[in-house]
C-alpha cells in the first residue's frame, strides 16, 4: 500500500539538467509508465525513486514519507533491471530469496514465498539453475520473481524488455500485465517503446527534455494530446503534421493547407479555434487512420480530395499510402482493396472530426 | 601448391612424396609444428634443469657416486631442514594472506577514486612491485639498521626502545615477511582492481535495493564474483613467495642462526656456499611436492566453479 509523490524533482549532472523539476502523483496500486525518447530523463527519474541517484532538488515521498536521504535498501522497493542484474554465482532460488535472507526472514517463510512467486511466473522447475543456464525470457521472469518475493511497496522496472526479441517482448508484456493484476503493487515502469507504454499503463507519463509533457490514460494521450511532441510520439505510424492557415470565409472557419486544399473546421471546434484565425505557424495534426480511401457513404466532417500517391506499403490488414503536402510526407491508411498504386492519383478522404490544431511556435495543441 | 596437390594427386610423382604431403597437411602435424618453438623453449629452460636437478640430487657430495635417496634421508634427519620447512610455510602463507588482504583493501580504495586521479594512484602504488627487489630490500636493510636507521629513530621519538629488526629470530621473520608484503601487495592490488572493474555496477545496485549493507555487498557480490581471480592470484603468489630468494638473502642471509632460511636461501647456502651441490639440489626439490599439492587443490576449485558460473 503505497503512493509515490514527486515534487519539483531536479537532477543535475555537473551543469547539465537531466530532470528539470517534475511533479507527479502516483496512486496506490497504479501502473505508471514513464515513456520518452532516450535522454529525456525517464530512467534518471526512476533511479531517483529507487535511491540509486541522488536528488539535486525537490522531494520524493513513498507511502507519505519523504525518502530523499533514505538509502535504497531502506526504501522497501524492488527493481527489475534492463539486463536483469541476476547474481551469476547464485541459483534462481538464491537469487529470489536473497533480499529476504538479508532481512533475516525465517527459512520456511522464504521458502513459501519463493515457491509462490515461482508458481505465478511459471519458473518452479528452474529454481536450481544458475542464471547462465537460462534463456533471456527466463532470466526476465527470475528478475521479476526476485521483485515479487520481496512484497515491496513499489515495483520499479527499467526498460525490462528491451533485451528480448520482438516476439518474446510481446509475450512478456502480457506476462507483466498479468502479474500486476495478480499482485497489485504500485508500479513505475520505464520504456522508450510507446506501444509498451500504451498497452501496460493505467496512466502514461510522457517525458521530453527533462520535463513531463503530459500525464494521462493511454486513450487520453492518443486522442487528446496536449503538445505536438506527445501527438507525434504516441501512435504508430506517427501523426501527420501539415502546415496550414486558419481562415474565416463567408462566416465559416476553414483550415487551408494550400491554394488547392482546404477543409471546413468541424462545427464543435469553431468556438475553440476562432481566436487563432490568421495566426502564423499553425499546423494541422491528423492521424493516418483519419486519412482513408473514399467511400460511398459520407459521415459529417469527412471530406474527399485527390492526391498523387508516392509510396504504397501493404501491411496485410491495411495499406499505408504516402503522399506529399506542402513539402511534407503524409501517411494515410487505406483498405488493401482500395486500389492504391504508386505514382498514380487516388481519391482520399480526410476525417476532420479528430483533427488537431497545433501552434508550432509553442508546441501546444490548441 | 598444397591445394593443387590435394585436388590432383596424380600430379605427384612418387608414393613417398605424397605420403609426406599428407602428413604435412594433417591438422595435428601443423599444430605440433606451431607449438614446437614453445616445446623447445620449455625443454631447454624447464625440463632439462629440472631433470638435471633430480639427477644431481642422487649423487654424493663429490658428485662421483650415485647414492639414490641418500641425500633425502640425510635431510630428514636434520633439525635445520625441518626448521626450513616450517619457516618456508610460515613465510609464504603469512605473506600471501597479508598481501591478499592489503591488496583487496587498497584495490577498493583505488576503485572508488574518481577516474581522473586513478591512473596516478595506480602508478604510484605499483612502485614497490616495479623496483628490483634486491635494490628495494637494500633500502629496507638500511631502514632496519638497529643504531642509525629511520625506523628506530622514529620509535625513539615516542620513547620506545629500538627494535633489533634483523637481529632477533622473531623480529627477523617479521621483517622479511614485511618486506615481502610491501613488494608483493601491488600485484594483488592490480589483479583485484581489474577483477573489481569487471563486476557489473548493476549487481551492486540490485544488491543495495535488495537491502544489502556495504559489507554484505562485498560478502555476497564482490567476493563471489572475484573468487577465481583471488584463487589464481593467491596460487601464483604462493609459488613465487615460496621460491623467494632475493629478499631473505639481502636482508638476513638466513640469519640469525638459520631462523629466516627458506628453501631457496638454504639450498644456496648448502649447495653453493657449503660446496655440496647434490644436497642443495635435494633441498630445492622439496618445494615441488608441497606446491603441487597446493596447486591441485586451488585449480580443482577453480575448474569446478568455472563450469558453474
Amino acid at each position: 500500500m503505497a503512493q509515490v509523490t514527486l515534487r519539483k524533482v531536479v537532477k543535475k549532472y555537473d551543469e547539465v539538467l537531466a530532470v528539470r523539476g517534475i511533479d507527479l502523483d502516483i496512486t496506490d496500486k497504479e501502473f505508471i509508465v514513464l515513456v520518452g525518447p532516450s535522454g529525456c530523463g525517464k530512467s534518471t527519474t526512476l533511479r531517483m525513486i529507487a535511491g540509486l541517484e541522488e536528488i539535486s532538488g525537490g522531494d520524493i515521498a513513498i507511502g507519505g514519507h519523504v525518502v530523499n536521504d533514505v538509502p535504497p535498501k531502506d526504501r522497501d522497493i524492488a527493481m527489475v533491471f534492463q539486463n536483469y542484474a541476476l547474481y551469476p554465482h547464485m541459483n534462481v532460488y538464491e537469487n529470489m530469496s536473497f533480499g529476504l535472507k538479508l532481512k533475516k526472514t525465517p527459512k520456511d517463510v522464504i521458502d513459501q514465498r519463493v515457491r509462490q512467486a515461482a508458481q505465478i511466473l511459471d519458473i518452479t522447475e528452474l529454481l536450481d539453475r544458475k542464471p547462465k543456464q537460462l534463456s533471456g525470457g527466463q532470466r526476465q521472469r527470475v528478475a521479476m520473481g526476485r521483485a515479487i518475493v520481496r512484497d515491496p511497496k513499489v515495483f520499479l522496472f527499467d526498460e525490462p524488455l528491451s533485451n528480448l526479441d520482438a516476439k518474446l517482448r510481446v509475450q512478456m508484456r502480457t506476462e507483466i500485465k498479468k502479474v500486476h493484476q495478480k499482485v497489485r503493487t504500485t508500479t513505475v515502469y520505464v520504456t522508450h517503446d510507446q506501444v509498451e507504454a500504451m498497452t501496460l499503463a493505467d496512466r502514461v507519463v510522457v517525458m521530453n527534455g527533462g520535463i513531463i509533457e503530459q500525464v494521462g490514460s493511454p486513450n487520453d494521450l492518443y486522442h487528446s494530446p496536449a503538445t505536438k511532441f506527445v501527438a507525434g510520439f504516441i501512435g504508430s505510424p506517427a501523426m501527420n503534421f501539415i502546415t496550414c492557415q486558419l481562415e474565416q470565409a463567408a462566416g465559416a472557419l476553414r483550415v487551408r493547407l494550400n491554394d488547392a486544399l482546404s477543409f471546413p473546421v468541424p462545427a464543435d471546434r469553431t468556438a475553440r479555434y476562432t481566436p487563432h484565425v490568421g495566426k502564423p505557424n499553425l499546423m494541422l495534426g491528423l492521424r493516418p487512420e483519419h486519412i482513408m480511401e473514399t467511400r460511398p457513404h459520407t459521415e459529417p466532417n469527412q471530406h474527399d480530395f485527390d492526391m498523387l500517391i508516392d509510396v504504397v506499403e501493404p501491411m496485410g490488414m491495411e495499406t499505408l499510402v504516402y503522399f506529399t503536402v506542402n513539402g511534407r510526407e503524409v501517411c494515410g491508411r487505406v483498405n488493401p482493396n482500395a486500389g492504391a498504386e504508386p505514382a498514380r492519383p487516388m481519391k482520399l478522404r480526410a476525417d476532420l472530426s479528430n483533427m488537431h490544431l497545433i501552434d508550432d511556435g509553442t508546441g501546444k495543441v490548441l | 601448391m598444397a591445394d593443387i596437390a590435394a585436388r590432383n594427386p596424380t600430379i605427384l610423382t612418387g608414393d613417398r612424396r605424397s605420403g609426406l604431403h599428407k602428413l604435412m597437411q594433417r591438422k595435428s602435424t601443423i599444430a605440433f609444428l606451431m607449438a614446437l618453438p614453445l616445446i623447445l623453449l620449455i625443454a631447454i629452460l624447464v625440463a632439462y634443469p629440472a631433470g638435471y636437478a633430480v639427477y644431481l640430487a642422487t649423487l654424493n657430495k663429490g658428485m662421483t657416486r650415485f647414492v639414490g635417496f641418500g641425500n633425502f634421508e640425510f635431510l630428514f634427519g636434520r633439525d635445520t631442514f625441518w626448521l626450513v620447512v616450517y619457516q618456508s610455510c610460515l613465510f609464504a602463507i603469512t605473506a600471501v594472506i597479508f598481501k591478499a588482504i592489503i591488496g583487496f583493501v587498497v584495490a577498493h580504495f583505488v576503485h572508488n577514486i574518481p577516474a581522473k586521479g586513478q591512473r596516478k594512484w595506480r602508478g604510484m602504488l605499483l612502485v614497490p612491485w616495479v623496483i628490483p627487489p634486491a635494490m628495494s630490500t637494500l633500502a629496507w636493510l638500511w631502514l632496519f639498521d638497529p643504531s642509525y636507521s629511520a625506523l628506530n629513530w622514529l620509535l625513539g621519538i615516542f620513547g620506545i626502545e629500538g627494535i633489533p629488526w634483523t637481529g632477533e629470530a622473531g623480529w627477523a621473520r617479521f621483517s622479511v615477511i614485511l618486506v615481502n608484503v610491501w613488494i608483493g601487495s601491488p600485484f594483488f592490488m592490480i589483479m583485484y582492481l581489474a577483477a573489481l572493474k569487471s563486476v557489473p555496477e548493476q549487481l551492486y545496485e540490485a544488491a543495495s535495493i535488495d537491502g544489502a549493507t556495504w559489507w554484505q555487498r562485498i560478502w555476497y557480490v564482490t567476493l563471489p564474483m572475484m573468487r577465481n581471480i583471488i584463487a589464481i592470484t593467491a596460487l601464483f603468489s604462493l609459488i613465487v613467495t615460496f621460491a623467494n630468494f632475493d629478499i631473505v638473502r639481502v636482508l638476513t642471509a638466513g640469519g640469525p642462526l638459520n631462523s629466516t632460511h627458506i628453501f631457496g636461501t638454504w639450498a644456496f647456502r648448502v649447495g653453493i656456499e657449503g660446496g655440496d651441490i647434490p644436497l642443495g639440489a635435494a633441498v630445492s626439490l622439496f618445494m615441488v611436492p608441497i606446491l603441487a599439492v597446493a596447486a591441485t587443490f586451488i585449480l580443482r576449485d577453480i575448474t569446478k566453479r568455472g563450469s558453474e558460473v
